[in-house]
């Protein structure tokens, strides 16, 4: 397109005389002239005009704009005294602020210098000489400072580093304890009664067949960590297909799973009662009950950890023992056992 | 007080500070004007709403854990046990005069001053804004972004509702999953093993109302300097050159656009706090941590980390006695990755393309159709990611199976972006070979003569249209070698032709663009 193939105007630092004004113009607003130096301008130069074709029009636009800005406000503070709900206050407030925009918008874009203006741009690429020079100085003012004072300079750093390394400890250390055993067990142990959030322990013929309580050792009611999920799956019997040893974990069809969710900690609190499913509401990982609360979708990895229960002389629900692995998400160490 | 007075109280601090020598430089400081430049403004701007709205609130919320029993305005949960904060929190939606809308807009200043940074950054990648000498600039912005999105999540966390705790709780889990010093750092934060101690919402409400805000403003402060220094980049055409800048002066025209268009985004965000509600807290009720809600998304800058969440397969590494847990891939290593590359692109881009000069002239994304597909297909990715925290509402509201949905997902993640990234490169490249694509074209107006001659003649270009007559752009020494022999003169010679201004000035043949 050879055609196109033209000289830029304006190519010259502006404000020269006749500077780009009198070339054919580019910009698409045209008939205004190209880009000059704001400084330099001729004040009857046609970038100092205004913006507007209709000056008039557009003072009464930027002027009712305002005038219901000065409304919207007063208005606002007429409703903050009534004690106005807050579509009334925010209403009056927001229309407030967006007139005053927009009236100055207006002000700003069709009654000031329309331009286009032009300043001049340095590349940010420093002098090779003068940034030579300053290393130079640099160094050479440095090396007088730690000619044989290496045994200091080597001091000073081992003075920062030891500061680095102990302020650590303040800052992080004193945050909080040593995970310890925390993330390995929980409350439940031998003999633990199952016990609801309102603090009654669950007899055995309390869950109809397809019921879901949350259940807690009644020393930890309300734990975010030893909450636990008791479904009465059937009405007795229980053998787990991937878990034949658990055959004693369900009496009376009573299964009791970690509510934890292993994938990341979510409450796993929905039961899909036709499908012995259960869902964690969160990130959707589902639990297949009969399978000892086998993962099969979502991105949970691993199943919900059992708590074997057994049920007493007196018919009351009570715990084995604790969970036999850490109950919820995973973490680096948790094969390894407490550090 | 009369111009007069002004004036000496002027020269009286111009005589202690020497304001003018540097005032008149920043008083004919010129801006460039395109409306895609903006966008920035607006994060600046919410940021503004973000601190003023914030200390209001911070005058009325109490950050504790603690245990407290319910007696305010709000009856469904009078009598309540639940923590103070949560308590405090809807006091001061209820009790205090204009402390809902006060929370409202802070909240949708947040969910706007992300979603313009987000915005504002594709602007700035697909225009090749962030190349030399504005590589340390695209960092600092990047970083606003990763910390913006912390302390957001902080932010929504600290009312201590249902729906916070919960994203708390995965918060932990995330962390929990870092090889080797996840377990420490995520006990020592919360001070225990979830849910920590009762000073968690103390920590966490110190580092959203001070810590974070302090490194965000410093940052903001050294990205304006940046700007500044720089001076802003610029499209092509209207005599915009690499060693000038076109635009409006600081003094009046940008000055007043730029308060007018400050108080357009608070004016929204205000009105959208009166009429659109936002995080009801008073409906999901206080945390307790064995209770969940169902059909709950997090805000929406967190949704892509939500979605990755849900659509990683159920894969964890083992190890003898350790373990890579399953939420380590898409909680950390996901978006370890992700701003891993965000800051490592620019350099990437010149090392790839020998590119060290300096740009302060913008590209058009069509220009540049491998970083045009490569930027939309990451952020088709991101897209899909986000949908995919949905994938629970989305069955819900199509009767699907929710494993169809999530199977459907874990497809398009990966199809999805392909897909994007062929059709993108196709489309720069169609858009190059077609002259004015995507411009409306300009029309002609069919006169008749009194002799009874027709003749057509163009109109005005469309006042929008500042690209329609795009004038020929310098190339570089560099380029015009190879340009210069099919575009040059048409008889072969590389001679520059004798021009106005003595400069290059060569359009860039078809099959080299």
């Amino acid at each position: 397109m050879p055609d196109e193939r033209e000289s830029r105007p304006g190519g010259e630092h502006a404000g020269g005389p006749g500077d780009g004004l009198s070339r054919p113009t580019i910009h698409a607003s045209d008939g205004r002239g190209s880009a000059v130096s704001v400084a330099k301008t001729p004040a009857d130069a046609p970038q100092l005009q205004i913006g507007a074709k209709h000056p008039r029009r557009a003072e009464v636009t930027a002027a009712a704009l305002l005038v219901l800005a000065v409304l919207a406000f007063a208005g606002f503070g007429a409703v903050y005294i009534q004690g106005a709900s807050n579509p009334w206050l925010g209403g009056t407030l927001g229309a407030g602020m967006l007139f005053f925009g927009a009236g100055t918008v207006v002000w700003g874009k069709y009654l000031m210098p329309r331009g286009p203006f032009e300043e001049e741009r340095h590349l940010m690429a420093a002098d090779p000489q003068q940034r030579a020079d300053l290393v130079a100085d640099f160094a050479s003012r440095g090396r007088v400072a730690v000619q044989r004072r290496g045994f200091l300079t080597k001091l000073l750093a081992a003075g920062g580093a030891v500061m680095g390394v102990v302020l650590a400890f303040p800052l992080l250390r004193s945050l909080g304890p040593k995970p310890g055993l925390t993330l390995y067990t929980t409350k439940w142990k031998k003999g633990s009664y199952l016990t609801t959030i309102y603090n009654q322990r669950l007899h055995v013929d309390d869950v109809a067949v397809g019921g879901i309580v949350t259940v807690f050792p009644e020393d930890d009611v309300g734990s975010a960590v030893s909450q636990t999920v008791l479904i009465r799956y059937q009405s007795g019997g229980y053998a787990p297909t991937p878990f034949p040893e658990r055959q004693s974990w369900g009496p009376h069809g009573y299964l009791a799973f970690s509510k934890v969710c292993t994938h990341a900690g979510c409450p796993v609190s929905l039961w899909e009662k036709q499908l012995g499913k259960l869902v964690c509401p969160c990130h959707q990982s589902m639990f297949i009950v009969a399978d000892a609360a086998e993962p099969v979708f979502g991105p949970a990895p691993r199943p919900l950890p059992q708590l074997p229960l057994y049920v007493d002389s007196k018919g009351y629900l009570r715990a084995q023992g604790g969970f036999d692995e850490p109950i919820g998400p995973g973490f680096w160490s948790r094969g390894a056992g407490p550090q | 007080m009369s111009a007069q007075m002004s004036e000496r109280a002027y020269a009286w601090v111009d005589d202690r500070l020497a304001i003018s020598r540097g005032g008149r430089k920043l008083l004919d400081k010129i801006f460039p004007d395109h409306w895609s430049f903006m966008i920035g403004e607006i994060a600046l701007y919410s940021f503004l709403v973000l601190v003023v709205t914030g200390i209001f609130l911070t005058l009325y919320y109490v950050p504790s854990g603690s245990d407290t029993v319910y007696h305010g305005a709000y009856a469904p949960l009078v009598g309540q046990k639940m923590s103070i904060s949560y308590a405090s929190t809807l006091d001061l939606s209820f009790g205090v005069r204009a402390g809902l809308l006060m929370r409202q807009a802070h909240h949708w200043a947040a969910d706007i001053f992300i979603g313009s940074i987000v915005v504002h950054m594709l602007r700035v990648f697909f225009t090749g804004a962030y190349r030399k000498p504005r590589e340390i600039n695209w960092i600092v912005g990047a970083t606003l972004l990763t910390l913006a999105i912390f302390n957001g999540f902080l932010g929504y966390s600290l009312p201590d509702d249902l729906i916070s705790g919960t994203g708390l709780r995965i918060g932990f889990s995330i962390l929990e999953s870092i090889p080797i010093v996840g377990q420490f750092l995520a006990v020592w934060l919360f001070g225990g093993n979830y849910p920590g101690t009762a000073a968690i919402i103390p920590r966490f409400f110190i580092i959203h109302v001070l810590i974070l805000p302090l490194v965000i403003i410093g940052l903001i402060s050294a990205h304006l300097a940046m700007i500044i220094r720089h001076k802003h980049t610029q499209f092509p055409g209207n005599g915009a050159r690499e060693d000038n800048v076109v635009g409006s002066p600081l003094w009046p025209v940008y000055a007043a656009k730029a308060q007018g268009f400050f108080f357009l985004t608070t004016g929204i965000t205000f009105l959208l706090g009166a009429f659109v509600q936002i995080n009801p807290i008073w409906l999901y009720g206080p945390y307790e941590p064995y209770k969940v809600s169902y059909a709950v998304q997090p805000d929406w800058y967190m949704g892509w980390l939500d979605g990755a969440l849900r659509v990683m397969p159920a894969w964890e590494i083992h190890l003898p006695g350790h373990m890579i847990p399953n939420a380590f891939f898409p909680g950390i290593l996901l978006p370890g990755l992700t701003f891993g590359a965000i800051y490592a692109y620019p350099f990437i881009e010149a090392k790839l393309t020998g590119d060290r000069r300096e740009h302060h002239l913008l590209d058009r994304p069509r220009d540049h159709p491998i970083r045009t597909s490569i930027g939309a297909s990451v952020f088709a990715f991101y897209f899909v990611m986000f949908g995919a925290s949905a994938t629970d509402v989305l069955a819900n509201y199509l009767h699907l199976d929710l494993n169809y949905v999530l199977v459907f997902f874990r497809y398009v993640t990966v199809v999805v972006p392909l897909l994007v990234l062929a059709i993108a490169y196709k489309l720069c490249k169609e858009l190059q070979g077609t002259d004015g694509g995507g411009r409306r074209k300009r029309a002609n107006v069919v006169m008749r003569s009194a002799t009874g001659a027709y003749s057509t003649v163009p109109v005005a270009p469309h006042p929008g249209d500042v690209q329609a007559a795009l004038e020929p752009v310098a190339i570089d020494e560099v380029e015009l070698v190879p340009v210069l022999v099919n575009g040059g003169n048409g008889d072969g010679t590389t001679a520059p032709p004798a021009d106005g201004d003595g400069e290059h000035v060569y359009r860039i043949p078809r099959e080299y663009r």
